[in-house]
């Protein structure tokens, strides 16, 4: 630990896992989708579920949804921010089996018609980790760039993603690859040392054979 | 390479003479590759946002759960009428305390001082010192930076040989070690030696380790924001008797390891579960159902 995990993070209180992991748990999901969403339906799961509402973790999750960070004094009002932002949101309960205590489900949709579905869950102080992302399970921090592809399972689309990561100079940190049977859906995840540009995302997605790209980038985009 | 123990720190201050402060200072230069102007800027960020979440304290405000609110308030009010018992000073650090914990609660922005539920406890004791002597200390905020640092230094090796959160440790991992970090800020800030500085770390952590993590409801309000007053007053103490002298019997590396070891023998129940302790009391289980609507 670096003497600012002792001393900071500057934060909106009350909780660094119930307040801030939930409004990085937003945030994150907020970069997956590619914008601010229209639509979201959050369920709670464990000690988010008992006690959202005491510690803002209700309030926090939207926040994070609106682009919000972690330190932003307007945490608090978010639900009439959305309101004026015209993003529309739902909470409801349900216990997510072998799930962390601090999980929450975000079913998002943009504008565009674009959705993303996104399990997550605060880890402390802090930190969270993405354990789900349109159903298929994932492990991303959210701490690193991360790049994920869907495509049919056919050859070479590896290769693809993996060429063009090349020739952006992004250099791969993690990879994994899932399927659900052969010939059917597959999906790679990969967490990079460099943010991803507009343009490598673009390219894929016009790739025949891959079906969706989801991207998350580091800091200010 | 971040410290392992006080003592090594102090062996580096030995070896390189330089002060406790520096020693921390080099090892986040080290540590983060960054400069010198870099790090003093961040710890600066760090003191300036304490600084601006006390200045921005709402009395009016009640926290979502009703629970808090208005106790900073009150607090401050008493010591201006001029008739407490612990005096204007220590009054000031209890009122300062007590506001922060509330900010917490109540959504402001604080700064994390080992954890969101002990942020209080330095902004307590260093906002009325930087107050008392703003006016003949020839740039202060230079030396609450310094004492920040010196602060950090205790709280990382405290994370490192034990644990700076309730759910690993209980409450002596947050409101102790915040504890033991003010004390050596103190004695830092007051010109005493390296020496002084472990051995007020020390005599902090010794007089609240085994503190539970008991929140009624799972809240960071009861008890914890009247703890951060505990962990403050706690920390003015054990460095007034450091700075006269007294020492640890127990080297501050030892007394952190028995944290480490009381933690891990604490029940579960009794580590930011909300199962036992307060939390368990019959009025603890009316509040925590009173909230669940």
């Amino acid at each position: 630990m670096n003497i600012f995990d002792i001393l900071g993070p500057v934060m909106v209180g009350p909780s660094s896992s119930h307040t801030a992991g939930a409004v990085r748990i937003g945030l994150i999901t907020k970069k997956l989708l590619g914008s601010v969403p229209v639509k979201a339906d959050i369920t709670l799961s464990g000690s988010f579920a008992a006690t959202s509402v005491g510690h803002g973790t209700d309030k926090a999750l939207v926040a994070g949804l609106l682009g919000m960070d972690t330190d932003n004094i307007r945490i608090p009002e978010s639900f009439q921010l959305a309101g004026e932002q015209k993003m529309e949101f739902t909470f409801s309960k349900m216990n997510i089996r072998d799930a962390h205590p601090n999980t929450a489900l975000l079913k998002v949709e943009a504008a565009s018609g674009r959705t993303v579905e996104v399990q997550a869950s605060s880890l402390g102080g802090g930190r969270i980790m993405i354990n789900k992302l349109d159903g298929i399970q994932i492990n991303v921090t959210g701490e690193r760039p991360a790049l994920i592809v869907h495509n049919l399972d056919q050859p070479g689309h590896v290769a693809e993603v993996t060429s063009l990561m090349a020739h952006k100079s992004i250099n791969i940190a993690t990879m994994n690859v899932y399927r659900d049977k052969r010939g059917g859906y597959a999906v790679m995840v990969l967490e990079t040392d460099q943010n991803i540009p507009d343009s490598a995302v673009e390219w894929l997605k016009r790739v025949e054979g891959i079906i969706k790209v989801t991207r998350l980038n580091i800091g200010d985009e | 390479m971040a410290y392992n123990s006080l003592k090594e720190i102090v062996d580096y201050c030995d070896k390189k003479g330089v002060s406790f402060f520096q020693a921390v200072l080099e090892d986040d230069m080290d540590e983060r590759k960054v400069t010198e102007k870099e790090s003093m800027d961040q710890m600066y960020a760090m003191w300036d946002a304490m600084l601006l979440a006390s200045a921005t304290y709402d009395g009016g405000l009640k926290s979502a759960s009703g629970l808090t609110g208005g106790q900073g308030a009150a607090m401050e009010q008493y010591r201006k009428a001029g008739k407490t018992l612990c005096g204007d000073f220590i009054s000031q650090v209890v009122a300062q305390a007590l506001e922060m914990g509330e900010s917490n609660a109540c959504m402001k922005r604080i700064v994390a001082a080992p954890t969101a539920g002990s942020c209080g406890v330095l902004p307590a004791v260093l906002i009325p010192y930087y107050r008392m002597y703003q006016e003949d200390t020839a740039d202060i905020h230079q030396a609450m930076i310094k004492s920040l640092y010196v602060a950090a230094g205790i709280g990382q090796v405290i994370a490192a040989r034990a644990f700076i959160a309730g759910a690993a440790g209980g409450c002596q991992a947050e409101i102790g070690a915040a504890s033991s970090m003010a004390a050596g800020a103190l004695v830092s800030l007051k010109g005493g030696d390296n020496q002084q500085i472990c051995h007020a770390s020390a005599i902090a952590m010794k007089s609240l380790l085994g503190l539970v993590c008991d929140p009624v409801a799972g809240l960071v309000e009861v008890p914890c924001v009247k703890r951060n007053v505990t962990g403050a007053v706690n920390a003015l103490t054990a460095a007034d008797m450091a700075l006269a002298g007294i020492t640890s019997a127990i080297p501050a590396d030892q007394v952190f390891d028995a944290m480490r070891e009381v933690g891990e023998k604490m029940h579960l129940s009794l580590k930011e579960t909300g199962e036992g302790g307060l939390a368990a009391t019959s009025e603890g289980i009316r509040i925590t159902k009173s909230l669940i609507k």
